[in-house]
């Protein structure tokens, strides 16, 4: 996985709440057997008729926020199913960074997972950015945990272990094998229980 | 003093977190699916891993089977690929694989708990966001992503913050005969607690109501845990759980099974125990549920009409740009009973409610009488097993001699990722757990309802209060 350290960027502002993983990527792309590739499906039924040609009309694909890695969005992002192609299909599409309110948890962990670092702020900070900063750099210090606008500096809080995994692109399962002793010993005194 | 879960917690800590950071837990359970896993088997492969725990991972195939005849090949290609991908992979890495023609295929949440597979104070997880179902048992189970499938297979662990302890405290008189189904009673929970009130928690529910409904009931319950934002909802494990276990194909047997039922009892969330947070609702109380918008919270009483934005909103403008969404995209306006609401499509099925006893009940509002001319039905059962069993009974007949499809098991209409889906703007009324945007099918509306509701409904062709009938 990539380090994340820092990103300057403008948002695309996703102004509605509760969007659910099937929003963001349609079952009908979940068939695929790679990690890649989900981009072009990103929001597919809000950005495409019913013979797939784009509207244009989608915030996505509006020139002016061509090339943005920051995706601002609002309450309770990402409810629903569990699919990581979701995730896969944010990355793919460019995005580095999600900034919002709140988010469901299984998408949460699921982000972390692949680079995407999620940043929860509080609602008025979020409106501040909607009404006021749509246009405006956005940086993004993981290693300090601030989010800079101008001169106005929002801390955010984010766990330490996910920090570090991100900051330094550590693969989940390298960390986890490094404690094979505590795993066997569990395993010795732990039965889980399997018959035919 | 401890909840079921804070116990269980406790018995799978591998390594416990430094302050607040995540504990490695270990896993008892992992089943997998053709659509989640094989971009984790391919991360095992490139990394040179093995599974470590083979005989601690079952597999079928689910989401994307056609549910209509099995002995012809497979109309879609790319489905056929993701299929001979599980079958290949669980062949490689040595897993138990229940197979489009096994007789235990079935919905990965109805088959783990009717194969016995599903256990009090397990861990169970699964690529696949409804395996809160599995929490019935007084297990702690819960959905992941790929990248976490891929790190219990190569390690039977996981790490996780420890989540809070939400108890929903369900009562009622236990007087009247119940004519409210468990799924009633789960919508209620979602409409009034919102698609994110359990969010960071797992679910304990509770409650005289509870302890009285048999085990298939409980899952339905725990099974949309997640709608109301929680990766985990269980009850405390007890006499129901343990009736329901014993002899199941893969349960503990004999001597042993009776000795870990006294393991089992210490399960039981202490009668003193704390939890963060607390929510009760009288079940006296609920009706049957209908679901008017675009997620599980959106839902009124069937007695009632379609809300106005304001009115559900209550003073939320970003809630109330989604319900004006939600309608638009629903094709419904504010004002209207919801028994004026004319439906195309019924489906009954889904790991919320494909089990036996949600077949039976349905059975008994179609008996002897016939689908709607305006409606298209069709009855999807949870597993091969409940295929069976049913057509034991004979509802395989009712079903058909009614006008409904009688199919083959698997997750089908509830998301719509193999044949069976909703053309653009077709109204359905569903037994499943999801009525988002596109969800059966794009442009599909979904109404979720309970499966008597939904058998009530393919016969009048429009939503009725089901009461009437029972």
């Amino acid at each position: 996985m990539e380090p994340f350290k820092f990103i300057k960027s403008k948002p695309v502002p996703l102004d509605i709440v509760n969007v659910d993983t099937d929003q963001i990527i349609p079952k009908q792309f979940l068939k695929l057997l790679g990690k890649t590739g989900y981009g072009r499906y990103l929001f597919y039924n809000w950005r495409y008729d019913e013979y797939g040609n784009n509207k244009s009309d989608f915030v996505l694909d509006l020139p002016k926020f061509n090339g943005r890695k920051i995706l601002l969005t609002r309450e309770n992002f990402g409810i629903g199913s569990s699919r990581e192609h979701a995730v896969w299909a944010i990355k793919d599409f460019g995005f580095k960074v999600i900034l919002g309110i709140s988010f469901a948890d299984i998408f949460y962990s699921n982000c972390f997972k692949n680079g995407i670092l999620v940043i929860e702020l509080d609602k008025d900070k979020i409106e501040k950015i909607f009404s006021e900063k749509i246009d405006e750099d956005i940086e993004i210090d993981l290693l300090g945990q601030t989010v800079k606008i101008n001169t106005e500096i929002y801390s955010f809080d984010i766990d330490l272990t996910l920090k570090s995994s991100l900051l330094e692109g550590i693969d989940d399962i390298s960390t986890t094998l490094k404690y094979e002793n505590f795993i066997k010993e569990y395993e010795i005194k732990h039965d889980p229980l399997v018959f035919k | 003093m401890l909840t079921t879960y804070d116990k269980i917690w406790n018995n799978h800590l591998v390594y416990p977190s430094d302050n607040e950071g995540p504990s490695l837990i270990y896993i008892d359970r992992h089943f997998i699916h053709e659509v989640t896993s094989p971009q984790a088997f391919d991360g095992l492969r490139l990394n040179n891993r093995k599974v470590r725990k083979p005989n601690l991972t079952f597999a079928t195939v689910d989401h994307n089977i056609p549910t209509t005849n099995r002995s012809l090949p497979l109309v879609d290609e790319v489905s056929s690929l993701q299929i001979k991908t599980l079958q290949k992979n669980c062949q490689g890495f040595g897993i138990t694989l229940f197979d489009m023609s096994d007789q235990y295929q079935g919905i990965v949440h109805v088959i783990g708990p009717e194969l016995g597979l599903t256990l009090p104070g397990s861990t169970i997880v699964c690529g696949d966001s409804h395996t809160s179902t599995h929490g019935a048992f007084g297990a702690l189970a819960f959905g992941i992503g790929t990248s976490e499938v891929e790190h219990v297979l190569a390690t039977q662990c996981l790490w996780m913050k420890k989540a809070k302890n939400f108890e929903i405290i369900l009562n009622n008189s236990l007087k009247k005969d119940l004519v409210i189904s468990a799924k009633d009673v789960i919508l209620s929970i979602i409409k009034n607690i919102g698609t994110s009130g359990g969010s960071g928690s797992v679910i304990e529910y509770r409650g005289n109501y509870i302890s009285s409904l048999s085990m298939e009931k409980r899952m339905t319950i725990c099974n949309m845990s997640i709608e109301a934002g929680a990766r985990a909802g269980l009850v405390s494990p007890d006499d129901v759980t343990f009736d329901y276990l014993r002899n199941k194909t893969f349960s503990p047997k004999n001597e042993l099974f009776e000795r870990l039922i006294d393991d089992w009892k210490y399960l039981k969330s202490d009668a003193s125990a704390k939890y963060d947070k607390s929510f009760s609702l009288n079940v006296d109380d609920i009706v049957p549920q209908v679901t008017w918008g675009t997620n599980p919270s959106m839902t009124v009483d069937v007695t009632s009409t379609i809300p106005d934005p304001d009115e559900y909103a209550k003073g939320n403008e970003e809630e109330k740009k989604s319900a004006i969404r939600a309608l638009a995209y629903m094709n419904l306006t504010p004002g209207v009973p919801i028994t004026d609401i004319s439906i195309d499509r019924v489906f009954i099925g889904s790991c919320t409610n494909a089990r036996l006893e949600d077949l039976i009940e349905a059975s008994i509002i179609v008996k002897g009488k016939k689908v709607s001319s305006n409606v298209q039905a069709m009855v999807v059962p949870g597993s091969q097993q409940v295929k069976l069993s049913a057509e034991r009974m004979g509802l395989d007949k009712i079903f058909i001699d009614a006008g409904f499809e009688w199919r083959e098991s698997g997750c089908s209409m509830c998301l719509g990722m193999n044949p069976d889906i909703l053309l653009p703007g077709e109204r359905c009324a569903s037994t499943s757990n999801r009525n988002f945007e596109g969800r059966q099918g794009t442009g599909g509306r979904t109404h979720l309802v309970s499966p008597v509701m939904a058998a009530a409904a393919a016969v009048v062709g429009k939503f009725v209060d089901v009461r009437e009938w029972i």
